[in-house]
C-alpha cells in the first residue's frame, strides 16, 4: 500500500461538523454564484434591457397621437423583452439537466423544494430587479424621443407610475413561470416551445375566438392590464372591450406562476434526478 | 459507514436492482463491480437520494442521504464525469458548491489544487478533457473534507498517470478510515483500488467478499468474476467460434 497517510482522530467526522444544518441561505447563495457565474445570463439581460428601450424609443418616435396612452407607447418593448427573460428562467432549470448539473446540485442539497425556494428565489429578484431598471429607462427614454409639441408623460401622470411598476415586476413574474415550466418540463427546447406558445401563440388564437378568454392569457395582462393607464381599450371601428384592472391582472399572472410552482414543487420531490 | 438493505429498483417492467443488502465499512476501499447495465450507478444513485428506491432502504452512519445536515461535508461523490455546466468555470463551480454547505471559500483553491487543475481553475469546464471532467468532479468529492466518498467509475478517462493518482488517493483516503466506495467495471483496476469487492449482476448481489477471497482458486480475478457473472450478464456476445489456422490465401 503506498499509503502513508495518518488515520483519522476518532469521532473526527463528529467533531469537524458545523453545529446546525444547511439552510435557504446557503442554497440561495449557491444558486446566485451559479447564476451570475455564466456569461449568457447577463448578455440576456443586457439585452433585454436594450430591448425594452429601443423598442420604447421606436414607438415615441413615431408617435403623432398626442392623447394616445403615451406611457403605454414608451413601454411597448416590455413584451418583446419578456420573451428573452422567460427563456432565461427556461434555461436556468432545465440546463441543470442538460448538463448533468442537477446530480451535483441535489447531492449538495437535497431538499429539493429548499432547492425549488432559492432558485425561485434568486432568479425572480435578479429579473425583478432588471424589469424594473428596463422599464424605467423604457418610459423616461421613450418620453424623451416623442417629436417636438408632444409633452413626454411623467411618473406623477395618473397610473403612470403604477404601469412603470407593474410592467417590471412582469418580468420576475414571466420569468418565474419559465423557470417553473422548466422544472416540469427539463428539456430546454420543449420548455422554451411552451413558453413561447403559451405566452406568444397562444393569444393569436384565443384572442380571435374570443375577448372574454382573452384578457386572462399572459400577453395581453401586461399589454392591456399592467403597462397601461388606464385599462380599456376601443378600437377604430368603435369596439371595446375591458381588460382586467391592473392589480387583477397582477394576481392572475401571479396565480399563474404559483400553479406552476405548485406542480414543478410536487413533480421535482418525487422524479428520479 | 454505508448500509444498504433489500434496495429494490424498478424501471417498468425491468428490475434494475433486486433486493439488495450490503454494507460498506470504513478503513478499508470496497469496491462494486457488475457488467454494463448491472445495476451499480442506480444503487449509487439511491444511496444518495436522488433515486427513489422502490423497495428497501441506504442509510449513512444510520441516517438517509435527505436527512444529512451538511451533505458536501459528510458524503463526497463522483457520479459521472460531466455533473456541471459547460459555461461556468471550474473554480465558480465548487464555489457555488461550497456554498451550498457553508464550506469555506479557501478549500477551493486547496481541492483544485490536489487534483491538479489549479492552473485550469478560470477554464470553463466546457473546454475540459474527459480526464480533467473526472478531476473536477473528484474535486467535488473531496470538497468537504467527507468521511463517506462514493466514486462512481472513477477512472474514465483518465490517463495512465491520472489512474495512478487516483488509485494511491483513494488508498490513502481509506487507509485514514474514511469510507471509500469505489464502482468500476475493470476488474484490473478494482484489484488494485479495493480490498473488498460488492459484485453484483443483474441488481442481485452475487458476491460480499475480499479481493484476496474472490481471487482464491481461480486462475485471476478477472476468471474468477465472469464465472460468478456468467449466469446473469445482461448483453452476451455469442462465444467465438474456435479459431481454425488458414492455410494459404483467402479472399
Amino acid at each position: 500500500m503506498t499509503a502513508q497517510a495518518a488515520r483519522l482522530p476518532a469521532g473526527y467526522q463528529a467533531a469537524r461538523l458545523p453545529a446546525g444544518h444547511y439552510r435557504f441561505r446557503h442554497v440561495a447563495r449557491m444558486e446566485w454564484i451559479k447564476l451570475r457565474s455564466l456569461r449568457s445570463t447577463w448578455w440576456t439581460l443586457v439585452i433585454t434591457t436594450a430591448g425594452a428601450i429601443g423598442i420604447g424609443v421606436a414607438v415615441g418616435i413615431n408617435t403623432k397621437n398626442a392623447h394616445g396612452d403615451l406611457t403605454n407607447n414608451a413601454l411597448a418593448g416590455i413584451l418583446p423583452a419578456l420573451l428573452l427573460t422567460s427563456v432565461l428562467g427556461v434555461l436556468t432549470m432545465t440546463s441543470e439537466y442538460s448538463s448533468g448539473m442537477i446530480r451535483s446540485t441535489l447531492a449538495a442539497v437535497p431538499s429539493r423544494s429548499l432547492l425549488l425556494a432559492a432558485k425561485a428565489a434568486v432568479f425572480g429578484v435578479l429579473a425583478l430587479v432588471v424589469g424594473e431598471v428596463a422599464s424605467f429607462l423604457a418610459f423616461s427614454a421613450g418620453g424623451a424621443a416623442l417629436p417636438r409639441g408632444i409633452t413626454a408623460p411623467a411618473l406623477s401622470d395618473p397610473g403612470a407610475l403604477r404601469a412603470v411598476l407593474l410592467s417590471g415586476m412582469s418580468f420576475c413574474l414571466i420569468g418565474l413561470i419559465g423557470l417553473g415550466l422548466g422544472a416540469v418540463v427539463r428539456h430546454s427546447a420543449v420548455a422554451i416551445a411552451v413558453v413561447v406558445a403559451g405566452v406568444y401563440v397562444a393569444p393569436v388564437v384565443v384572442g380571435n375566438a374570443s375577448h372574454e378568454l382573452a384578457k386572462y392569457l399572459p400577453i395581453f395582462i401586461i399589454g392591456n392590464s399592467l403597462s397601461t393607464t388606464k385599462p380599456v381599450g376601443c378600437s377604430a371601428d368603435g369596439q371595446c372591450f375591458h381588460p382586467l384592472s391592473a392589480w387583477a391582472g397582477l394576481g392572475v399572472l401571479a396565480l399563474y406562476a404559483a400553479v406552476i410552482f405548485g406542480i414543478a414543487w410536487w413533480l421535482l420531490a418525487r422524479r428520479d434526478a | 459507514m454505508i448500509e444498504v438493505r433489500d434496495l429494490t429498483k424498478r424501471y417498468g417492467a425491468t428490475v434494475a436492482v433486486d433486493a439488495l443488502s450490503f454494507d460498506v465499512r470504513p478503513g478499508t476501499g470496497t469496491g462494486v463491480l457488475g457488467a454494463n447495465g448491472s445495476g451499480k450507478s442506480t444503487t449509487m444513485r439511491m444511496i444518495l437520494g436522488l433515486d427513489r428506491p422502490d423497495a428497501g432502504r441506504a442509510r449513512i452512519g444510520g441516517r438517509r442521504y435527505g436527512d444529512l445536515r451538511w451533505p458536501l461535508r459528510e458524503v463526497g461523490a463522483l457520479l459521472e464525469a460531466k455533473a456541471f455546466h459547460p459555461g461556468r468555470t471550474a473554480s465558480d463551480h465548487l464555489t457555488a458548491l461550497a456554498a451550498s454547505n457553508g464550506i469555506a471559500r479557501s478549500r477551493v483553491g486547496e481541492v483544485l489544487e490536489m487534483v491538479g487543475l489549479a492552473s485550469a481553475a478560470r477554464k470553463r469546464a466546457g473546454k475540459f478533457s474527459l480526464g480533467m471532467g473526472q478531476r473536477l468532479g473528484i474535486a467535488v468529492a473531496l470538497l468537504g473534507d467527507p468521511a463517506v466518498l462514493l466514486l462512481d467509475e472513477p477512472v474514465n478517462g483518465l490517463d495512465p498517470a491520472g489512474i495512478r493518482w487516483i488509485r494511491d488517493l483513494l488508498k490513502s483516503l481509506a487507509a485514514q478510515g474514511r469510507t471509500v466506495f469505489v464502482s468500476s467495471h475493470l476488474i484490473s483496476e478494482m484489484a488494485l483500488m479495493a480490498d473488498h469487492l460488492v459484485v453484483i449482476g443483474q441488481g442481485r448481489l452475487l458476491a460480499d467478499t475480499s479481493v484476496d477471497q474472490m481471487s482464491r482458486g481461480a486462475p485471476s480475478l478477472e476468471a474468477a468474476f465472469l464465472e460468478l457473472t456468467g449466469a446473469s450478464a445482461e448483453y452476451q456476445a455469442a462465444p467465438s467460434p474456435p479459431v481454425t489456422p488458414t492455410m494459404g490465401v483467402s479472399s
